[in-house]
């Protein structure tokens, strides 16, 4: 839906980044995703007493590796809190979280929108707390499941300033964060586990004046599609709410797919009241100078910086840029066939075309393709030399596909590799001028009447002949050859 | 600072107490007399001293991210009240 005249739309997301740890944050239970329920629930995670949470070094890396890339403020000291309520999926009726002092300080995100245009996003904090269990509310005999193997998986709650002025908006910035967190390779990004989970704060104004609206807040949204779906249900439910002369509520919400509309999950009359404080079994965590540089040495290059880089110094437009640099593993392949090739162009075109046409397809991840770079970018190398046709490197790429190669396969070994299928598979663009000049004044001696419409100024029926020679060639015919000898031979000029 | 029997409703809903009429009064009164007595530390002059997380002067220590626990789930569900299919099953919680 689009905006309605008159209105201002206001969001700022809370995503929640599940970090990719091998263990919990304050357990040594595992992560893993899918496994029997409550196998990968230890007594910490159980709340059993006298257990005692013990912090993981590499969630707070990961937290930090996340503030550096977002140029945010790292705190020296930062500490933890208990956030209470109650709710069996955290069994120690608190969860662990950080509420004055966050590890990470405002910083801000560079969000690429649709036009072309970059949006800075700021981010007011991004602090580290442990993941709720889940409940079942399948019939148990009238009562609730609990699985707690999701208890105590660290998360980075990142929080937006409310700075996105529209679902699109908040969209690419939901999507901007998910391939950040994939590049620093501190969260799998597989949102369809809840690997990353956002809220929403909504409200409207009417155009032009700069106090927030009274918002809302939809919670757990985990597609980049529903996101946008949610808010603009919201927005418009929010606008019919004022411009009926009625009041926006503080209230929590629930996205409801299927109807297409938010629903209210708690309202503000038993609205939580979390009582933070310190948690007194955690002291506070303190990080040096040292560690922070060590982790800024070991940053990669960020989507952004592909972004721009792929832009300025391989010329690509801004759409193509950005699709390439969403994953780091399509980013990875783009370049190795853009290096390997020479082509960064052609090498986009075929990732952006063929190979991912194929890939949907066969409903495979890029790292899984059969064609590896190498082999992409000796077959871009042949339709460069002119060896191949635009044609026939499809009908290569086809072979090429149904025998995979080794993602590591080395570039001379693709090189010979695709050499050979060329030739087996008689591909070889034909640029024999001697043979084309031949087939030429054949078709042209044998079909006059068409002749006789080119000269009389009908220059559409040259594609007639230049089709004749490709069906004698099998397609194999260099086009442009073809072209410039039929113009020769029906003006009647000699070659 | 002080307390009314309003606040503490408040307080032991949050809480998840139930107080009778009489335990209400009660301790409605016993904490407004401990509040006022903790109100003696507001007297003590805490300009230039930075909030404290942590009586101990010592920082986090910290856990190599290894896996180190074997969850003998069978084990730590004997004591639960009713489990199936693996969940540990409580009274039922509508969203």
């Amino acid at each position: 839906m689009s905006e309605r005249s008159g209105w201002e739309t206001v969001i700022g997301l809370e995503v929640h980044v599940q970090l990719a740890t091998r263990s919990k944050i304050f357990s040594g239970a595992s992560t893993a995703f899918g496994a029997a329920p409550n196998t990968q629930a230890s007594p910490v995670d159980l709340a059993l007493p006298g257990t005692l949470p013990v912090l993981n070094e590499e969630a707070v890396r990961m937290a930090i590796r996340f503030g550096l890339a977002t140029g945010a403020e790292i705190n020296r000291e930062s500490v933890f809190d208990r956030k209470n309520y109650f709710y069996p999926d955290l069994p120690k009726g608190y969860q662990i979280s950080q509420f004055s002092q966050p590890i990470v300080g405002k910083g801000h995100l560079d969000v690429q929108l649709d036009d072309g245009q970059t949006l800075r996003v700021g981010i007011t904090r991004a602090h580290l707390e442990e993941d709720a269990g889940k409940s079942l509310h399948e019939d148990y005999s009238g009562m609730t499941g609990i699985d707690l193997n999701r208890a105590g998986t660290p998360l980075l709650e990142v929080v937006s300033e409310p700075d996105l002025r529209s679902s699109a908006q908040a969209a690419a910035y939901f999507r901007q964060m998910h391939a950040l967190v994939r590049y620093l390779g501190i969260c799998d990004g597989n949102l369809n586990e809840g690997s990353m989970r956002c809220d929403a704060n909504v409200s409207v104004r009417p155009q032009g004046t700069t106090e927030l609206g009274q918002r809302t807040e939809i919670k757990n949204l985990n597609s980049f599609r529903f996101l946008q779906q949610a808010i603009d249900a919201e927005v418009a439910r929010q606008i019919e709410v004022l411009e009926s002369g009625g009041r926006i509520v503080q209230e929590t919400l629930l996205y409801e797919p299927e109807l297409n509309r938010t629903r209210s999950m708690r309202s503000k009359e038993d609205s939580t009241d979390y009582r933070y404080f310190p948690e007194p079994d955690l002291l506070p965590v303190v990080v040096d100078d040292a560690l922070i540089e060590a982790i800024r040495a070991t940053l990669p290059e960020l989507p952004h910086e592909k972004r721009e880089r792929y832009q300025a110094e391989l010329g690509l437009g801004a759409y193509d840029a950005a699709w390439l640099t969403s994953e780091p593993e399509v980013a990875a392949y783009f370049e190795a066939a853009a290096e390997n090739s020479g082509e960064a162009k052609l090498a986009a075109n075929w990732v952006m075309g063929e190979l991912s046409g194929a890939l949907n397809k066969a409903e495979l991840d890029i790292t899984r393709s059969p064609v590896s770079a190498t082999r992409l970018a000796a077959l871009i190398r042949r339709i460069k030399d002119g060896t191949l046709s635009s044609k026939t490197a499809k009908q290569l790429f086809e072979a090429l596909w149904q025998e995979p190669a080794a993602q590591d396969e080395a570039a001379e070994a693709a090189a010979t590799c695709i050499d050979q299928r060329i030739e087996a598979l008689g591909l070889k663009q034909m640029s024999d001028s001697g043979e084309l000049a031949r087939m030429v004044d054949e078709v042209v001696a044998a079909n006059p009447a068409q002749v006789e419409q080119f000269r009389a100024g009908k220059d559409k029926v040259l594609g007639f002949f230049v089709g004749q020679i490709m069906k004698q060639t099998q397609g194999k015919a260099n086009p442009q050859q073809v072209n410039e000898l039929l113009r020769a031979a029906l003006s009647g000029k000699p070659d | 600072m002080s307390v009314d029997t309003k606040d503490i409703t408040g307080l032991s809903r949050l809480a998840k107490l139930a107080l009778l009429p009489d335990e209400l009064t009660q301790v409605t009164a016993d904490l407004d007399r401990i509040i006022a007595m903790v109100d003696a530390l507001a007297e003590v002059d805490t300009d230039g001293v930075a909030p404290l997380a942590h009586p101990l002067d010592a920082v986090q220590r910290m856990r190599p991210d290894a896996v180190t626990e074997e969850v003998d789930r069978d084990h730590f569900q004997g004591i639960a009240p009713a489990t199936q299919d693996g969940l540990y099953l409580v009274p039922r919680v509508v969203e």
